[in-house]
C-alpha cells in the first residue's frame, strides 16, 4: 500500500498547488489525475477499507440532488459517508473529492461510500472497483453528441447494475430501467421506488415522451421496502412503503425544492435508505434530513441579490427542461436563458426543439444569452414567447438582466458550463458558498 | 399524445391537437398545404419534429394553411400530401419503419415524379438512398430515390457543420455513424466548409434530387436555415395550387442572428 500513500501525497500536493493557484476546491479532477498516475489501483485501494460499502447512483436526470439527499439521510442516521458532492462524476472528480478528506497517511474515515457517476463513467469505475450496491434513476435523451442512442444509455445502466454485488434500486415507472430487474443475477437484492397508484397519472411530467415503442414490462406489486410517492402539494410529499402501506408511511415532509421531480429524487432517496439500513432505518431521522437538504448548487438555489431571490437552474436536456419549466410554472419571475454549446452542454442544440416554452408566455423572457443566446430567441419565437433582449456575453447579459429587475424574483435557466461562469460573476458580487461547498443546513424553514 | 385519427400521434409542440384537420371553409387563405411527417415515434429523436413545427409556422406566416398529418408503420399513406418530412433516429427505429418504407415506396416514387418535395435527414436520408450497409455486413435496401450508397461504421462523425448550398450556406449538426457516397451523377446538397459531410473524405454532404432534399443535418435544420425552408414551402405551394409561390415578407432577424454567428464562429 506503499504507492497508494504516496498517491495520497502526490495528489493531496496537486491540490494544494492548485487551490493556491485560485482554483477553489470543487470539481478541480487536477489532483485526481496525479493520483491516479502515481496509483492507477488508487480507487480501489482506498475504497476497500470502506466497511457499509460502495454505493453508486447514476441514470440521466436528478443525480446530484438524490445523491445529496441520501447521504444526508444516512448522515441523520449516524454514518459517517464518503461523497462526491461537486457534481464532479467522473472517477478523477471522486478521486480529487477523496483526496481533500483523507489524512495524509491515505484512508477514509467513512462507514460507507455514496457516489453520484456519469452513466459512462459509472462502468470505468465499476471496472476499478464493483459497487455493492446501486440506485438507477432514469433514462431520457442526454447528450446524444456522447451517447450517441437513449438504447446506449439503458444499456450502460444495465451493465452497471450486472457489476453490482449485493443490491440495486430501480425506477418502478421508467421502462428502460424496470426491466433491468429482469437482467439481474438471483442474488442481487432489488427494491423499488415510484409513483403512488393515486398519483400514476403524473408519470408524464418525470419523463419526456419517448419515440419508441416499449415492450410491456409491469414491475412486481409494491412491497414493504418499496418506498412510493404522494406528493402533498407542490413542496410537500408523503412516502408510502408497500402497495397498501405495510411498511408504514413517512411525512409529510416539506423540502427546500419545488416540483415533483425533486419528490420523486426524495422518494429514491429514502428507499436507497431503507434498502441499505434495514431495521436500522428510522422515519423520524429521514424527515429532518430530508426537510434540511439544500438543494445543490445550480439545481434550484436561491441566491440573495440585494434582498431578492435569484434562482439558478440547471437544464441539460428535454425532460429536465420541460420537468423544469413545470416546477416554476406556478411562481413567475423575471427569467433569463443561457444555452452554451460545450461538450458539458451538449454540443448538439437540437434537443431545444423537444421542449415547450409555452409556461413562458405570459411574462415573456427577459434576456436570452450564452453562445447560442440567438438560437435560443429563435426557438421562444417559435413558441411566440417575446424576449425583449439577447447578449451572447454571459457577463454583459448577467449585469443587465441584474440591473433591470432590481427588487423583483429573478430565475435562469442555464446549461452547466454557463452556470459554472454565471456562478463564478455571482460569486464576485455577492455571498454564496464555494462550488461544491455544501451551502449551510437550515432548521427546515424555508429557504 | 392524440390527434384526432391516431392514438399514436406524438405532440408537435406549438401545434394544436388535431393539425390535420382541413381548413374551415372559406378559411383556405391562398391555399391548404398538406404536410406529413414520417415516423414521429421512431424517427425524431435529435430534434427533427422542429422541422415540421418550423414548415407549420412558415406556411401560415406565408398565408396559406398547413394541415399537418403524422404518418406511422402500418398505416396508409394521407390521401393528399404536398410536403413530407423525415428525421433520425435509433438502429431499432430504422429496423421498424424499413418494412413499411417499402410497402409505400412506388406511391412515394409517384409524389417524387409530381414534384412534390421531400425533406429526409439523418437515418430517413440513408433509407432513401440505394442501399445501408450495417456494420455486420447485412444489406438493408433503401428506396432508391437519392443515388447514395451508406455504409455503417464503428465510429460516428459528430460535429457542428457549415456548407456552402445552392440554398446560401447552411448551418446544423451531424451525428451518424453510416459514411455515404453518392453515385457518379448525384448532386449533393452541400459542400463541406466545416464538418465532416457525407462521408469525411469527398467534401460533399446530403443529396438533391429534384425537390428532394437528403442530409445529415440536425439542428433542426429548417429554423436557422429560413432561405431552405422557403424553398420547400415554394415547391409545395406549387403543387397544391397549380399556381407560382405567392410568399409574405417575414422578419427573420433573428434566424439571420443566429445563423450567421454560427457561420462567422466555425469559420472563423
Amino acid at each position: 500500500m506503499l504507492r497508494t500513500t504516496i498517491a495520497t501525497l502526490a495528489g493531496k500536493a496537486a491540490r494544494h498547488a492548485a487551490r493556491l493557484r485560485g482554483g477553489g476546491s470543487g470539481g478541480s479532477a487536477l489532483p485526481g489525475l496525479v493520483a491516479e498516475k502515481v496509483d492507477p489501483a488508487f480507487l480501489a485501494h482506498t475504497l476497500a477499507d470502506v466497511p457499509g460499502g460502495i454505493v453508486v447512483v447514476s441514470g440521466t436526470n436528478g443525480k446530484t440532488t438524490t445523491t445529496k439527499m441520501l447521504v444526508a439521510i444516512l448522515r441523520a442516521h449516524g454514518q459517517r459517508v464518503f461523497t462526491n458532492p461537486t457534481g464532479s462524476n467522473f472517477t478523477r472528480g471522486v478521486i480529487s473529492a477523496m483526496l481533500a478528506e483523507m489524512p495524509l497517511r491515505g484512508g477514509l474515515e467513512a462507514d460507507i461510500a455514496v457516489l453520484e457517476l456519469d452513466e459512462a463513467h459509472a462502468l470505468h469505475f465499476g471496472r476499478a472497483v464493483a459497487p455493492t450496491h446501486a440506485l438507477l434513476l432514469n433514462v431520457a435523451r442526454d447528450q446524444l453528441d456522447r451517447f450517441a442512442e437513449i438504447d446506449h444509455t439503458a444499456g450502460l445502466l444495465t451493465r452497471l447494475a450486472a457489476m453490482t454485488t449485493q443490491g440495486v434500486v430501480l425506477n418502478r415507472d421508467d421502462p428502460f430501467v424496470n426491466r433491468i430487474a429482469t437482467t439481474l443475477s438471483p442474488g442481487v437484492d432489488v427494491t423499488w421506488f415510484g409513483l403512488d397508484a393515486s398519483v400514476a397519472d403524473r408519470v408524464g411530467e418525470l419523463s419526456e415522451h419517448d419515440s419508441r415503442e416499449q415492450e410491456d414490462f409491469a414491475p412486481p406489486v409494491a412491497g414493504e421496502r418499496d418506498g412510493l410517492l404522494t406528493p402533498v402539494d407542490e413542496e410537500s410529499l408523503r412516502i408510502t412503503f408497500g402497495a397498501h402501506g405495510e411498511g408504514g408511511s413517512l411525512g409529510p415532509v416539506t423540502l427546500r425544492q419545488r416540483g415533483l421531480a425533486a419528490m420523486i429524487n426524495a422518494t429514491a432517496a429514502t428507499s436507497t435508505a431503507k434498502h441499505l439500513l434495514g431495521a436500522a432505518f428510522r422515519h423520524e431521522a429521514t424527515e429532518r434530513a430530508l426537510r434540511t437538504v439544500a438543494p445543490p448548487f445550480g439545481r434550484g438555489e436561491v441566491i440573495d441579490v440585494d434582498g431578492s431571490p435569484l434562482e439558478l437552474v440547471l437544464v441539460k436536456n428535454p425532460a429536465g427542461f420541460t420537468v423544469a419549466l413545470s416546477t416554476y410554472a406556478g411562481a413567475p419571475a423575471a427569467t433569463m436563458v443561457a444555452i452554451n454549446d460545450d461538450y458539458a452542454d451538449g454540443r448538439d442544440v437540437s434537443w431545444l426543439y423537444d421542449v415547450s416554452f409555452e409556461s413562458l408566455r405570459a411574462k415573456g423572457v427577459a434576456l436570452t444569452s450564452g453562445v447560442r443566446g440567438w438560437d435560443m430567441a429563435l426557438r421562444l419565437q417559435y413558441d411566440d414567447v417575446p424576449v425583449a433582449a439577447t447578449e451572447t456575453d454571459l457577463s454583459k447579459a448577467l449585469t443587465t438582466f441584474l440591473a433591470d429587475h432590481e427588487g423583483e424574483p429573478k430565475r435562469i435557466f442555464t446549461t452547466y458550463t454557463a452556470m459554472l461562469a454565471l456562478r463564478r460573476m455571482l460569486g464576485e458580487r455577492y455571498d454564496l458558498p464555494e462550488m461544491g461547498v455544501d451551502a449551510p443546513e437550515t432548521d427546515g424553514g424555508p429557504a | 399524445m392524440s390527434g384526432p385519427d391516431s392514438p399514436r400521434d406524438v405532440t408537435i409542440l406549438g401545434e394544436p391537437a388535431g393539425s390535420d384537420r382541413p381548413a374551415d371553409p372559406g378559411h383556405e387563405g391562398k391555399g391548404e398545404i398538406h404536410l406529413v411527417h414520417m415516423y414521429p415515434r421512431e424517427m425524431s429523436i435529435y430534434g427533427d419534429l422542429g422541422n415540421t413545427r418550423c414548415l407549420a409556422a412558415r406556411i401560415r406566416r406565408h398565408g396559406y394553411v398547413p394541415v399537418v398529418h403524422q404518418h406511422h408503420p402500418g398505416q396508409s399513406l394521407p390521401e393528399t400530401v404536398h410536403l413530407m418530412v423525415g428525421g433520425g433516429g435509433q438502429d431499432s427505429g430504422q429496423v421498424t419503419v424499413e418494412a413499411d418504407l417499402e410497402r409505400h415506396a412506388d406511391r412515394l416514387r409517384g409524389l417524387v415524379t409530381e414534384g412534390v418535395p421531400m425533406l429526409m435527414i439523418c437515418g430517413m436520408y440513408q433509407l432513401f438512398g440505394q442501399s445501408f450497409v450495417t456494420v455486420d455486413g447485412r444489406r438493408v435496401p433503401g428506396l432508391g430515390i437519392l443515388d447514395a450508397t451508406t455504409q455503417g461504421n464503428e465510429v460516428r462523425m459528430i460535429g457542428p457543420v457549415v456548407l456552402s448550398t445552392e440554398f446560401g450556406d447552411v448551418v446544423g449538426y451531424e451525428n451518424h455513424s453510416g459514411s455515404t457516397v453518392l453515385g457518379a451523377g448525384q448532386d449533393p446538397f452541400g459542400r463541406v466548409r466545416h464538418g465532416q459531410g457525407n462521408n469525411g473524405s469527398d467534401g460533399t454532404e446530403g443529396a438533391v434530387t429534384g425537390h428532394v432534399v437528403g442530409s445529415y443535418l440536425h439542428g433542426p435544420i429548417l429554423p436557422a436555415n429560413p432561405r431552405l425552408a422557403d424553398a420547400l414551402i415554394g415547391w409545395a405551394a406549387e403543387v397544391a395550387t397549380g399556381r407560382p409561390f405567392e410568399p409574405e415578407e417575414l422578419d427573420d432577424a433573428v434566424a439571420d442572428q443566429a445563423h450567421a454567428r454560427q457561420v462567422a464562429r466555425l469559420l472563423g
